[in-house]
């Protein structure tokens, strides 16, 4: 695939950098310098010059192109570029936005502005935030089926009831499928015999009230109710899981700490419940004299990395229930969460994600990228020609590598979408969507045969 | 010294708003000439001297001649910020003072053509007081004796209407049907509109103006027609035509002048309950009403102003109602024009007394329903507070006004919780809107600077009233200050609904005069103009 990335700042060149191994990825950026520096970090082309000019994107092969994803740091300037883009050629068009308001309208009018997907960065992260919020325990969480399925992957502890069962004795929730048991660097899947062990992580997939009952004897307290939230740092991240928090049916309690008077004035503004802290959050004093401890949940979306492992562990200290941290440095998500920061969450990932779900084929309804990218969990739509089609999934499995779990199907039934727990003897139909757990090693050989 | 105001242009513009005074002169004198027709029979002379023809003619002339001239002074007027301030403060003077020129003309007659009588109108300083009071919408009154006996009918329209033409406000009026004044119009009416910001109805301030002055004659013009249908139902004897437009005149502007000299005690409890809910209307901003007119009536109900004033409303009136039927003093039967009346252990009387007076005071109308100096004295109290509430901002009351109370309300609450949360960061907001700390400040000083104003006006009330031996208690010093400069009216004592503002020295009548007009512009516009940097830099 022909993909043209407009823009290679920090989002731009790793989506670039993600999509060169498999595409023909052309890069435009005003910038001489930065282009010329991903040419030779990274296989693609490069243009210099301004994409909103459509001569500049002919240059970069618009014509062709089967896709063009707009990922400056500007708004307008990538909204711009995907209807430039639009105006002589037809390629699929990713937009990258910052401003709530700008995907408010374009999700009311999908293909508003000659952008045919729009994704917001920081909106994605404050929505990952929040489901991890409201799951507690939960490391990472992500619907599919259009809400119906949920993944969660949570870490054993000691303390947890199914620490030390077999799968078996475990599997006692119903509408819930345990897709992989991670083990150090291992990804085992599970077997009716296999023993699950403190420090394990583990990857489940099913009905939704099934991973919330999951979920609560897991990981007490129980999912669902008001919170005491305190997330520390304004910025877009921070203001966008503040309102999806005070927006939400839960009755969260939210406080929110901003050091810039001005920006803190605004928020405050902005979110008449929530009380705004203008003070600086490395500051011990402060979060005792605040009882910044006695949170449910204390998140950390402050621009430096470094700043946000600070506070969480501060706010560990003084007894916070849980800290989840926004972590931009990928290679940082592991050291954080191993050093007692609860749940680490990487913007790009979580963008990856979305952008990956146009990019190779557009295979999959939807993605989610597990612990890094050890594996994925994918939803599609089975047609006819694929393996699974009129067998049951154990006949399927012994045709697709060992490390295909199917966790969950949703079927159309009279006009209703409804939830089926896949067992061995599951037949699957045509139109059923099924979201599978695949290893990464797998996962070319696996999407083309289902 | 070189002056940074156009005086000239501000000046002209009070001009032209004077020439324009001419039109509401025309119904008091339509109406003297209707009441000295049959004296027509006896020749021109004694058609002339039968009512006051003459001198309503003479003040139109004066009026014209004053109005033009001063227009000349700049004929291509236009103004900025600082011209808004003088022309409104100026307007403010100028147009009471001519206001006052039928009360002297009658009181004195005009040689050769009219007889003068008897009156305390014929001091200049209580003429201006009574037309000052009338503008302002305050109510009190120097009157000796309030009838259409003494004073003759058009007279005492013309009382009646200068309350009506200033509750809205002579300026409003002004930018809503000149057009010289669309330019500079939302400074105007910045400077004269009660409350801390003017709220425009539509795009055009002229627009604005004009919807305002509609909505204002269209509830005013309901109320008259209502008190009247209630008295030709039989349930008002005394409401009367002429009665039911002199009240009609001064309800909606929270003006309080009433022809009748018990004021509304002189009415049936029908006619009293009638016109509560006007009172209580005239004190609700009028762009709620608008908004309320048009389909938006969720904007008034949920405004945090009117919220708040409706419940301060029944709040002191369920606790005056207890009040009075509790007071003993209550329980002996009270020499009304309506018979002997108990208004003690009667659940209706005491709560039509209590709304009433809590209404009319709260927002700063100035009727009564009965002699409240009456009450017992610690009883009293609960209207004293009443009395520096204030209206709504945009609404014709007077006083420091709900919204600012609100405001004021939660700074407190605002500073008590910062004292335990110091980073907190706290905007202080009303209803969904945010208001910026400016504002804040300005509500702030405004509300300081009242009480300061009223405290230091009831202290030269004090020191005057020695000086020429007159004697006055604490409290009626105190009610004296805040019923003029909250343009209430009535106060205790000896101002009370039924006393008169008469004994008072000269000198502090003209101080009332100065607080009057301060209150009623909101001290800015004037205080603004007696610093040197409005004039120089």
């Amino acid at each position: 695939m022909k993909i043209i990335v407009v823009g290679v700042g920090e989002v731009g060149s790793t989506t670039a950098a993600d999509l060169a191994a498999a595409n023909e990825v052309t890069v435009v950026d005003v910038d001489a310098d930065r282009v010329d520096a991903i040419q030779y970090e990274e296989d693609v082309l490069g243009v210099t010059g301004d994409a909103t000019d459509l001569e500049v994107l002919r240059e970069a092969g618009l014509e062709e192109a089967d896709m063009l994803i707009a990922s400056t740091s500007v708004d307008e300037a990538n909204l711009v570029a995907c209807g430039t883009a639009k105006t002589v050629a037809d390629p699929f068009t990713i937009a990258r936005v910052r401003k709530p308001p700008l995907l408010r309208t374009w999700e009311r009018s999908k293909g508003a502005f000659g952008v045919d997907f729009m994704v917001s960065v920081d909106l994605l992260t404050a929505r990952r935030l929040l489901q991890i919020v409201d799951l507690p325990g939960a490391e990472d969480v992500k619907d599919f089926a259009d809400g119906l399925v949920r993944m969660v992957e949570y870490p054993v502890t000691a303390a947890s009831p199914v620490a030390g069962q077999t799968v078996r004795e475990a599997d006692r929730y119903g509408a819930l499928t345990f897709a992989s048991v991670l083990r150090d660097e291992e990804t085992i899947v599970p077997r009716g015999d296999t023993e699950i062990r403190a420090g394990d992580g583990l990857v489940v997939i099913g009905r939704v009230d099934a991973c919330v009952a999951f979920a609560r004897e897991v990981a007490p307290p129980a999912p669902g109710r008001s919170l005491e939230v305190v997330v520390v740092g304004g910025g877009t991240v921070g203001r966008d899981l503040v309102r999806l928090l005070t927006d939400s049916d839960n009755g969260h309690r939210v406080r929110l700490l901003e050091q810039d008077p001005e920006r803190a004035r605004d928020l405050a503004e902005q979110f008449p419940e929530v009380s705004v802290l203008g003070h600086d959050a490395t500051d011990l004093d402060f979060l005792e004299r605040e009882h910044v401890g006695e949170a449910d949940a204390v998140v950390t979306t402050l621009s430096s990395d470094e700043r946000d492992l600070l506070v969480s562990l501060l706010a560990r200290r003084l007894g916070a229930d849980r800290t989840i941290a926004v972590v931009e440095t990928t290679d940082y998500v592991e050291p954080f969460e191993a050093v007692g920061v609860d749940a680490a969450v990487n913007p790009r990932t979580v963008t990856a994600e979305e952008i990956t779900r146009f990019s190779r084929d557009r295979y999959a309804e939807n993605v989610a990228i597990v612990d890094g990218d050890r594996a994925e969990v994918i939803e599609v739509v089975v047609d006819e020609e694929s393996v699974l089609t009129g067998r049951t999934i154990a006949a399927a499995a012994a045709d697709l590598p060992a490390s295909v779990v199917v966790g969950a199907i949703t079927r159309e039934v009279d006009g209703e979408r409804t939830f089926v727990t896949p067992r061995g003897d599951t037949v699957v139909e045509v139109g059923d969507q099924v979201v599978l757990f695949i290893d990464t090693g797998v996962i070319d050989e696996v999407v083309t045969r289902i | 010294m070189r002056l940074r105001v156009d005086w000239r242009a501000a000046v002209a513009l009070v001009g032209t708003v004077l020439t324009y005074l001419a039109v509401p002169l025309a119904v008091p004198l339509a109406l003297a000439v209707a009441d000295s027709l049959p004296a027509l029979a006896d020749g021109v002379g004694a058609f002339l001297a039968a009512d006051d023809v003459v001198p309503f003619l003479a003040t139109i002339l004066l009026t014209l001649v004053t109005g033009t001239a001063l227009r000349r002074l700049d004929p291509a007027s236009e103004v900025g910020t600082r011209e808004g301030f003088l022309m409104v403060a100026l307007s403010w003077l100028v147009v009471p003072v001519l206001g006052s020129v039928p009360f002297l003309l009658t009181a004195y007659g005009v040689p050769g053509l009219t007889v003068g009588y008897e009156t305390t109108l014929r001091q200049p300083a209580n003429a201006l007081f009574e037309s000052t009071s009338g503008f302002t919408t305050t109510g009190a009154t120097v009157l000796g004796e309030i009838s259409i006996e003494r004073h003759t009918r058009a007279l005492m329209l013309w009382r009646q209407l200068i309350q009506w033409l200033g509750g809205m406000g002579i300026v409003v009026l002004a930018v809503a049907v000149l057009p010289e004044l669309s330019v500079g119009g939302a400074q105007l009416l910045e400077a004269e509109a009660p409350g801390p910001s003017i709220e425009k109805l539509a795009p055009r301030v002229r627009e604005t103006a004009r919807r305002l002055w509609l909505l204002y004659a269209g509830i005013t013009a309901a109320e008259i027609l209502l008190l009247y249908a209630v008295h030709l139902a039989g349930l008002a004897p005394n409401m009367t035509a002429y009665n039911a437009v002199a009240h009609g005149l001064t309800t909606m502007p929270t003006g309080g002048f009433s022809p009748e000299a018990r004021s509304i005690e002189a009415f049936s409890a029908v006619a009293q309950w009638v016109i509560v809910p006007f009172m209580f209307a005239a004190g609700v901003n009028f762009a709620l009403f608008y908004a309320a007119a048009t389909g938006r009536a969720r904007r008034l109900v949920s405004n945090p102003e009117f919220r708040t004033y409706l419940g301060v409303i029944v709040g002191l009136t369920a606790l005056t109602s207890v009040l009075l039927f509790t007071d003993p003093l209550l329980s002996e039967p009270l020499d009304t024009p309506s018979g002997f009346v108990v208004v003690g252990n009667d659940a209706e009387g005491s709560l039509r007394h209590a709304a009433f007076q809590v209404v009319s005071l709260t927002n700063s109308t100035g009727y009564s329903s009965m002699d409240f100096t009456a009450w017992s004295g610690t009883r009293q109290y609960v209207l004293v507070f009443a009395m520096l509430i204030g209206g709504s901002a945009g609404s014709t009351g007077g006083g420091i006004k709900v919204v600012r109370w609100i405001v004021v309300a939660k700074l407190i609450r605002r500073e008590l919780y910062t004292a335990v949360h110091p980073e907190a960061v706290e905007p202080i907001r009303l209803g969904d809107r945010v208001l910026d700390d400016r504002t804040v400040r300005g509500i702030l000083g405004f509300t300081m600077l009242y009480l300061i104003l009223f405290f230091a006006a009831a202290l030269f009330i004090a020191v005057d009233a020695s000086r020429v031996g007159l004697d006055l208690s604490t409290v009626e010093v105190v009610t004296a200050s805040i019923a003029t400069i909250g343009n209430i009216g009535p106060g205790l004592g000896v101002v009370g609904p039924m006393g008169s503002y008469t004994a008072f020295p000269a000198t502090t009548k003209l101080l009332m005069v100065g607080l009057m007009w301060i209150g009623r512009l909101e001290i800015l516009p004037v205080l603004v103009l007696l610093t040197r940097s409005y004039w120089q830099s």
